[in-house]
């Protein structure tokens, strides 16, 4: 499994009802669906992803994330899960928001924006960056949200959001001791442990 | 048609299900005896853990897939979707499909006698709702053996019977295919409905129901309902691509005379409707649609009406299906959720609207296949699913 999807699943409980936003093959759910007894769902749009998860018994169901979650009811899930995805939503404060409504708590990660590679590439040779995490042209990019660590914790911080927990990982999905010195400068990936204010 | 023989079940006998014991309708109404003809492809295997049952829609009936005869021009109405090799693949599943409890093809219907009167029920056959056709249908399924279906799969009408299927008898199957369906239908769409009645009450051949007693048909009512339902379960661009604004006959420059290719066609499939269906049992369907509301003794709360469920859900909607739309699916699914049941759901983009369902479109028949094929596995590894003792009543 993914390292990102590893870390995640050690924080969710036996028996928890989760909900996988943009769930893809259905990986972090099938596992918690085998090992931990969750009661998971899973949204995603993409039809041979939604097929996957089908024939693994996975509970995906078709729905777009720029169409909110307002089908679903307040604190009826322990955790809502987004991986990789909300720099490619219209809405992502929204979004957020309503993970919290819907949610418990959250975890988001997504990629960093300023990570020293993409600070490189635009300032070095005044393009928008390219990389293995984000490989798209400007032109043709799902990332219409693009951020940076502290970016996305003005937002909290704005929003009132209680961030529980923060880790940064490498490109690999590793923890190094390194990337801690300066996370919004060496990171790669953040994962971020959400919930409501107290 | 040679290619529709392909990957056929072949030549088909429907079978007769008789039941002696007095039934017992919702309306309160008995009905002393009935019978119902049904199909079976496929073989049921030993554990008898591989029954799929096919509930059928409005003008649909029992003969879903294969020939009747070697010489005829058409197989069964879903043969698209059922057969050797297909999405409900007759090498591994026992596909049984029967005429619903007031068809008109050979089950016990306004066409029957009245044990009680010995005349022909007409008018007088009770109004029978989704419930008692899914109460006769487990009647059947207790005939055949069949203790746990691993999977109830309806389109439309028929995904209503697959949803009360879940609520009346949560241990008896194992998964649910609602196909283009709903909880209950909008008021735009039981206006519809009430057209199509109004048509055929309105023909004076209908004679106040009782039209076979004066040898008659009121086949213009009759064809008009038709007309209605076919506008209705296609879509604008659907349309547009079949028909256009072509023409069948006639010329513009020579005045009035013309007729479109789409009049035509509704010409021809309503006329053709006289004379296969009957008119009463159209208008006990389209009131059993009506009326279908399973959350109605749960104030209306749709959650609650499927909370003792115990199936696991597929759903599916197709982008054009005004008539059955994806919200009325989601609204589904989100009762599903809510519940915290098992669920899975796709949108299926197609211009065909809700004929959609009757299609073997690529994708559906993809994540069909998938869901069945996943279902088996799952019921058949699961002792518990397949043992009778642990099964807990309905």
């Amino acid at each position: 499994m993914r390292g990102d999807l590893k870390l995640i699943a050690t924080l969710i409980n036996p028996g928890a009802r989760v909900l996988d936003l943009g769930c893809g093959e259905g990986e972090l759910l099938d596992h918690l669906q085998r090992d931990k007894r969750v009661n998971g769902y899973g949204l995603d749009r993409d039809e041979e992803n939604i097929r996957t998860c089908v024939r693994k018994g996975v509970n995906v169901i078709e729905q777009d994330l720029d169409q909110g979650l307002s089908n679903f009811v307040d604190a009826s899930f322990d955790m809502v899960v987004m991986t990789d995805a909300l720099q490619a939503v219209k809405a992502p404060r929204e979004l957020v928001r309503d993970m919290l409504r819907i949610g418990e708590e959250c975890i988001v990660t997504f990629p960093n924006f300023a990570h020293w590679r993409c600070r490189a590439q635009l300032a070095l040779s005044g393009v928008m960056p390219v990389s293995k995490q984000l490989p798209h042209n400007w032109f043709d990019t799902p990332n219409i949200h693009l951020c940076t660590f502290t970016d996305f914790e003005q937002l909290c911080a704005a929003e009132s959001i209680n961030i529980i927990q923060r880790r940064v990982v490498n490109a690999n999905h590793q923890e190094k001791k390194f990337i801690n010195w300066a996370p919004n400068f060496f990171g790669t990936y953040a994962f971020y442990r959400l919930g409501k204010s107290s | 048609m040679s290619r529709s023989r392909e990957n056929s079940v072949g030549l088909i006998d429907p079978q007769l299900y008789h039941h002696s014991q007095p039934f017992l309708l919702q309306n309160g109404d008995v009905l002393h005896g009935y019978e119902l003809v049904f199909e079976t492809y496929g073989t049921l295997n030993a554990e008898k853990s591989n029954a799929i049952l096919i509930c059928h829609a409005l003008s649909g009936h029992h003969h879903a897939a294969g020939f009747h005869a070697a010489d005829d021009a058409k197989p069964g109405w879903w043969d698209a979707c059922i057969g050797p090799g297909k999405c409900i693949d007759t090498d591994q599943f026992f596909v049984l499909s029967l005429n619903n409890l007031g068809g008109c093809h050979g089950s016990t219907g306004p066409n029957s006698i009245d044990p009680m009167t010995g005349e022909i029920f007409g008018p007088s056959f009770p109004n029978v709702v989704v419930k008692d056709w899914v109460a006769s249908q487990s009647h059947l399924a207790d005939h055949l053996g069949i203790q746990k279906f691993a999977a109830v799969i309806g389109g439309s009408l028929g995904g209503m019977q697959a949803m009360q299927w879940s609520i009346d008898f949560p241990a008896r199957l194992y998964s649910a295919v609602l196909i283009a369906s709903a909880a209950k239908l909008s008021a735009q769409n039981i206006a519809f409905n009430e057209i199509a009645r109004q048509a055929i009450t309105t023909d004076e051949d209908y004679c106040a129901g009782n039209y076979r007693q004066f040898n008659k048909n009121p086949e213009n009512g009759l064809m008009l309902a038709r007309m209605v339902g076919h506008v209705t379960y296609l879509s604008e661009d659907g349309m547009k691509t079949k028909f256009d604004r072509d023409i069948k006959s006639g010329d513009f420059e020579q005045g009035a005379n013309v007729e479109f290719q789409v009049e035509s066609y509704l010409h021809y499939q309503g006329r053709a409707f006289t004379q296969y269906f009957d008119a009463n049992t159209y208008l006990l369907m389209t009131r059993a649609l009506d009326y279908f509301d399973p959350a109605r003794e749960f104030d209306g709360d749709l959650t609650r009406a499927l909370r003792k469920t115990k199936a696991k859900f597929l759903v599916l909607s197709f982008s054009t299906d005004w008539r059955f739309s994806p919200e009325r699916s989601q609204e589904i699914v989100d009762a599903l959720i809510r519940a915290r049941k098992n669920v899975a759901s796709a949108i299926i983009e197609s211009e065909h609207g809700h004929d959609s369902f009757l299609l073997p479109l690529d994708r559906y028949t993809k994540v069909l296949r998938a869901f069945l094929q996943r279902s088996l596995e799952e019921f058949e590894s699961s002792p518990k699913q397949l043992g009778i003792k642990n099964e807990g009543g309905a």
